[in-house]
């Protein structure tokens, strides 16, 4: 290994193929996809295989387990649904998710056309396409645009927040009184309490 | 004393139990006094006889009087205890350092166990030179200490609508505070040689979630590290083995664990755990994207729900811990009342940017009801808001960053209640 003229002189170069390897992430403009292609029908057998026991087989979800489709204009309720529908900006993140790390315990096992082919069911399955014989690629992957693109805004803390809630707190006679408005144990939720309960 | 019932139940029973077994302490009040405390008259097996050799323990554990300190979950918050989070026993700490092996955890794809003969970490992307470093060559390089928070996002997340769980480590305890060594980012960038063009890098993880996050070039030239050192050893397997990314003052997701890569690039890369996750929704259905820093909080930890005043009335010491992304913590203050007078904590031990800081405040405990919480100041003049102000600011669906003001209620007996007051 040839020593670097310039630094420490530590580490080595990197061979394009170990890049290739490592180097999987898709950006919303399309950088790091691969060719390849897939059907919302080829989509749909291995969603069904593969991914509904957790995500369920419209992508509603098992349990606990993510959904993923759905939610569409709820974002405003009391209890928003987030979904690739209703709450993700960008398809690319849909690709490079499943890619590069579902399923769940056995990730990076999935091939190209297959990811392809499971963006597209996912997109079928929030009406972003509507036929089953939609075909996504990598050469009609940026055409597709996600309903919440535009749903989100840089950190604007500094300006909103921080003004507000600097300089020298109140320290003496901050309020006329003070009363409990909520209590955790009456919501019971907290680990390892019910045999101490049960034994008190 | 009296029995308590509730929630508190276990740790009282803790205490008492260690008081038996320690000698009778509960007696010494009592009758006992007359006739002498027997943990004094008596002579105890460990003044007798001979305890283990040095080559017991070549790796030492904690006193088995200790062994209710440990990391807890709360298993119905996810799915799964493989992506899931288990919290720091912050009521049973002090000072500011968080031992290695009660270091909350937070994995989205379960421990990866690297071998650091096998260990690599690639920098490539808007380079002039992509690089391949072993362990052995990030050895190399020149050095920094640097004591740092580490907090979760979602810390607090499960207060945002109200008083959910009973106790510090459960509310507050996705944080720890640990000395790192490691190399400043900016030289390993520099060997690479960043082209100008470049604006941001994304660290990804060598585990099954290969975590990913953008992080502006400027943060990373300024403050980050790539450490291989906790509190002097190694990183523990869980907390990224061999080496993980130090993004100080910034939300924990981005301290990338088992890093294997950096990538550097012109442009941020919109990934899942900046995009679907640590987002923060507002009551307009939009959301804030890249909330990084983490603001002043603080929390008292004893008293708390798992750690009740058990002594009853008299000389009390209040405690608990206060941290900035944006700086050091100059001053806390700490209320009897619910707010309406506050005064002011001491502070005890170093204070270092971005890491956790010490507070007491002793007071004469006259049996009645408090109701306790503490406000941290930071550096830069912010003051840590109510959680009332933060739900005017940000509604209540915003997830993660919930820096607001804890209260614990202390009854007569001393047994403290996580609530919420007006």
């Amino acid at each position: 290994t040839p020593v670097l003229a310039d630094g420490f002189g530590l580490g080595r170069d990197a061979t394009p193929d170990e890049v290739a390897a490592w180097d999987i992430d898709v950006r919303p403009d399309g950088q790091g996809l691969p060719e390849g292609r897939g059907t919302v029908a080829e989509g749909e057998e291995i969603f069904t295989a593969q991914c509904a026991v957790c995500h369920g087989d419209f992508g509603e979800g098992v349990g606990r387990w993510p959904n993923i489709a759905g939610g569409q204009g709820s974002l405003a309720d009391e209890d928003p649904v987030k979904t690739v529908g209703s709450y993700w900006p960008y398809l690319s993140t849909v690709w490079d998710y499943v890619h590069r790390a579902m399923p769940f315990g056995n990730a990076q096992s999935l091939t190209d056309d297959e990811v392809y082919a499971l963006t597209a069911y996912i997109l079928y399955l929030n009406d972003v396409v509507l036929e089953e014989d939609f075909e996504l690629s990598h050469e009609n992957f940026t055409e597709i645009r996600l309903e919440n693109e535009d749903g989100f805004y840089m950190d604007d803390r500094d300006t909103l927040e921080v003004p507000q809630l600097t300089g020298e707190p109140c320290m003496e006679a901050c309020k006329p009184s003070v009363e409990i408005t909520m209590r955790a144990r009456v919501l019971d939720v907290t680990p390892d309490t019910a045999d101490d309960d049960a034994a008190a | 004393m009296s029995e308590r019932s509730g929630k508190t139940g276990s740790t009282r029973r803790e205490f008492l139990s260690k008081s038996l077994v320690a000698g009778g302490a509960a007696m010494v009040a009592g009758k006992a006094a007359a006739a002498g405390d027997p943990a004094i008259t008596q002579v105890q097996p460990w003044a007798q006889m001979l305890g283990e050799g040095v080559d017991a323990r070549p790796y030492g554990t904690p006193s088995p009087f200790e062994a209710h300190v440990v990391r807890r979950n709360v298993p119905w918050l996810t799915a799964d205890p493989v992506s899931s989070v288990s919290f720091t026993p912050l009521h049973e700490l002090d000072g500011i350092i968080t031992p290695n092996g009660l270091c909350f955890e937070r994995h989205h794809a379960g421990i990866a166990e690297v071998d650091p003969g096998e260990y690599r970490l690639m920098i490539n992307g808007l380079v002039d030179r992509p690089l391949v470093f072993t362990l052995q060559d990030l050895l190399r390089f020149p050095r920094e200490n640097r004591v740092y928070f580490l907090e979760c996002a979602a810390n607090s997340g499960m207060e945002w609508r109200g008083s959910q769980l009973n106790g510090c480590q459960f509310t507050h305890g996705m944080i720890h505070n640990v000395m790192y060594t490691g190399i400043p980012l900016r030289l390993l960038l520099e060997e690479a040689g960043v082209k100008t063009s470049a604006a941001w890098i994304m660290p990804e993880g060598a585990d099954a979630a290969a975590m990913t996050r953008s992080i502006p070039l400027e943060k990373a030239m300024d403050d980050c590290l790539v450490a291989f050192r906790m509190n002097g050893e190694a990183l523990r397997p869980e907390q990224g083995y061999p080496v993980r990314l130090v993004v100080p003052g910034w939300e924990g997701n981005m301290w990338v664990k088992w890093l294997r890569r950096i990538e550097v690039g012109d442009q941020p890369w919109h990934h899942r755990e900046e995009t679907s996750a640590y987002t923060d929704l507002m009551p307009d259905g939009r959301a804030r994207r890249f909330t990084w820093v983490m603001d002043a909080k603080s929390v008292i930890t004893s008293p708390s729900p798992q750690a009740p005043i058990t002594h009853g009335p008299g000389h009390t010491v209040i405690t608990g811990v206060a941290w900035s992304g944006r700086g050091a913590i100059l001053r806390v203050d700490v209320t009897l009342d619910g707010g309406i007078t506050w005064h002011q904590a001491r502070m005890s031990g170093p204070s270092f940017d971005k890491s956790m800081h010490r507070f007491y405040y002793e007071f004469d405990w006259d049996g009645r009801p408090l109701l306790l919480q503490s406000r941290a100041m930071d550096s830069t003049g912010y003051v840590q808001p109510t959680k009332e102000k933060l739900r005017e600011l940000r509604g209540l669906s915003s997830i993660y960053h919930n820096n607001g003001i804890q209260t614990w209620a202390v009854n007569e007996q001393g047994v403290a209640e996580n609530v919420e007051i007006s």
